[in-house]
């Protein structure tokens, strides 16, 4: 496929799944809109371009793995994963609800295609590393993917990773940072500042690379780019934004833990299918 | 006499022959763990994390989610300090990761309160999934060890830094979830965990009038319910003595039971009283916190009458 229509035809699953993100998000009456919508694009691009994964074979030893650090952001990849057909596409009405495998955090025990549990923030890139770390020793050249908030890493542990990852040789390691500059009590640089932080990554000896997390050419370059790495992790600083796609809840911190009315889901999804039928 | 932490390091190194999935992490501590025996042997199948305990917990979990199975060790203290990481990326994950604490309470003597393990039991106890085992002798301890590599799910082990007296010579007399019966008695038990059976056992010997029970209680979770039912059964009074807060580990686990069960006697616990530690010569520690041997004599006495 052409790369242009590549990019097309992400860019459509991308919306397709902002549909069902907003749609989930309605039906379960709570949740984290404006963070799934920041990182959609992202994961989809891991899941329908990148990743060595297939939906049948949930288990298969050699899949590349993704680890959604930022839990609170599953919405996203339940989308992307009934999209997929990892899970039926009827199921994501069930999220947050009793007795659901779609639980409010990513759930590895119920829901195994998550791969880890998250949602207590700043640990799963540990696991991440954990994994990339046990498939290294064992041979296998698959790799792991992972997501972190940009939030989340005032978390010390996001630190501690970051400082053993290059020491560890970690080349099958890949991060994607979200950088949408909003967390619950505010924007990020108010909250805990974060800046500079591809200076900080680079300094713990990552390689680093700055994109815009919602342009595909530039999330799929920067995955070429890692693929060469022979020795360093790769961090991807994405410079992302909250609520992307669904105008009213863009750069708006209010929608990051509150779940569109009846009225608002109607006007966002009508907004996000206009855009598919052009 | 031996220190179980070194039952580790020589049990672990044994068991990575038989299993070549087990790796080993620790954080900066492995000469005092003696995850460095291991390391030394598996050099490639051992990670050194630094002074980074929940990073250490973290990749654990993930090591393990490839298959592997992994022994994380650190001092009690630290390593179940990193609670939340633990309870999360290990219990709730159900990662196959086995949690080592070593240099359990107030048996580490001089190095003081921020070194001792004194409410690692607590901590663990309250976690779903997990098993708790506080083993009270070199057998018994590489018992465990075995126990816990091939057990599927989380597994803490306790360890002392002080060297014990030696308890058994075959690792058949360890079964996790089942105490052990070190003298069979009429109306008074001794249950003691890790370093304090040897504390029981000690004190059961001034009170041989009495005729006491002293068992083993190894394994902190599941407590080997059905054992401290016959011991109710037959008792006017159960002491347990633990080197751990007294709130949370043994004396609670016991408690439990026996309220639960009707038990009409006495329950005595001894155990650090809601307290913090602090420096000083081991056995002087256990004599001022009151779960040396002296003092299970002295209560014990008590509480009979």
């Amino acid at each position: 496929m052409p790369n242009s229509e590549l990019i097309k035809d992400l860019e459509r699953i991308a919306d397709e799944c902002r549909v069902d993100i907003i749609e989930m998000l309605h039906e379960a009456g709570s949740g984290h809109p404006g963070t799934s919508l920041s990182a959609i694009d992202i994961i989809v691009a891991l899941f329908c371009k990148e990743m060595k994964w297939d939906p049948e074979k949930p288990e298969w030893a050699d899949r590349d793995r993704f680890i959604l650090s930022k839990g609170h952001g599953v919405p996203a990849l339940y989308a992307v994963l009934a999209k997929k057909g990892a899970i039926p596409h009827e199921e994501l009405k069930t999220l947050r609800k009793i007795n659901s495998r779609l639980q409010g955090h990513p759930d590895r025990v119920k829901l195994p295609v998550c791969e880890a549990s998250t949602g207590s923030l700043g640990q799963g890139l540990s696991i991440a590393q954990g994994i990339a770390m046990g498939l290294k020793l064992q041979k296998s050249h698959s790799r792991v993917f992972c997501m972190l908030g940009d939030g989340e890493t005032q978390e010390g542990q996001v630190w501690e990773t970051a400082m053993s990852a290059p020491k560890f040789k970690l080349n099958n390691l890949i991060v994607f940072l979200d950088n949408n500059n909003g967390q619950i009590d505010g924007h990020v640089d108010e909250v805990m500042d974060l800046a500079p932080l591809a200076d900080k990554w680079r300094s713990f000896k990552w390689a680093v690379h700055e994109i815009d997390g919602h342009n595909f050419d530039e999330i799929l370059d920067a995955l070429e780019v890692a693929k060469k790495e022979t020795e360093r992790p790769t961090l991807i600083l994405a410079k992302t934004v909250k609520g992307k796609g669904v105008s009213f809840m863009e750069n708006e911190i209010g929608w990051h833990g509150v779940t569109p009315d009846k009225e608002q889901t109607e006007q966002a999804v009508s907004e996000i299918k206009g855009r598919l039928n052009a | 006499m031996k220190a179980t932490r070194d039952s580790f390091g020589e049990a672990l190194k044994d068991l990575g022959k038989e299993f070549p999935n087990i790796v080993a992490l620790d954080a900066d501590l492995s000469c005092s763990t003696k995850s460095a025996i291991f390391a030394k042997e598996f050099p490639e199948r051992f990670f050194q994390m630094g002074i980074a305990e929940s990073n250490m917990v973290g990749t654990a979990a993930g090591l393990a989610f490839t298959g592997l199975i992994p022994f994380i060790s650190s001092f009690g203290a630290f390593v179940a300090g990193r609670y939340e990481t633990i309870r999360v990326s290990i219990g709730y994950s159900d990662a196959n990761v086995k949690i080592v604490g070593t240099h359990a309470g107030l048996g580490i003597g001089e190095d003081g309160y921020t070194q001792m393990g004194l409410e690692d039991l607590n901590v663990m106890r309250g976690l779903p999934n997990m098993t708790v085992l506080n083993p009270s002798d070199d057998v018994s301890t590489r018992a465990a060890v075995r126990f816990a590599a091939t057990h599927e799910g989380p597994v803490y082990l306790r360890l002392t830094r002080q060297k014990l007296p030696s308890l058994y010579r075959s690792e058949d007399v360890f079964t996790a979830g089942r105490g052990i019966i070190l003298k069979e008695g009429k109306e008074l038990a001794l249950i003691g965990t890790g370093a304090s059976v040897h504390d029981a056992l000690q004190a059961s010997e001034e009170l041989s009038e009495f005729n006491p029970w002293v068992v083993d209680m190894h394994t902190i979770k599941p407590i080997d319910r059905a054992l401290i039912k016959s011991l109710a059964h037959s008792c006017k009074a159960i002491l347990t003595v633990e080197d751990h807060n007294v709130i949370g580990g043994l004396g609670s686990a016991v408690a439990e039971v026996l309220a639960e069960e009707g038990f009409s006697g006495k329950l005595v616990r001894l155990g650090v009283q809601d307290t913090f530690g602090e420096s000083g010569d081991a056995s002087a520690l256990y004599d001022k916190f009151g779960i040396s041997a002296k003092h299970v004599v002295r209560r014990a006495q008590e509480v009979m009458g």
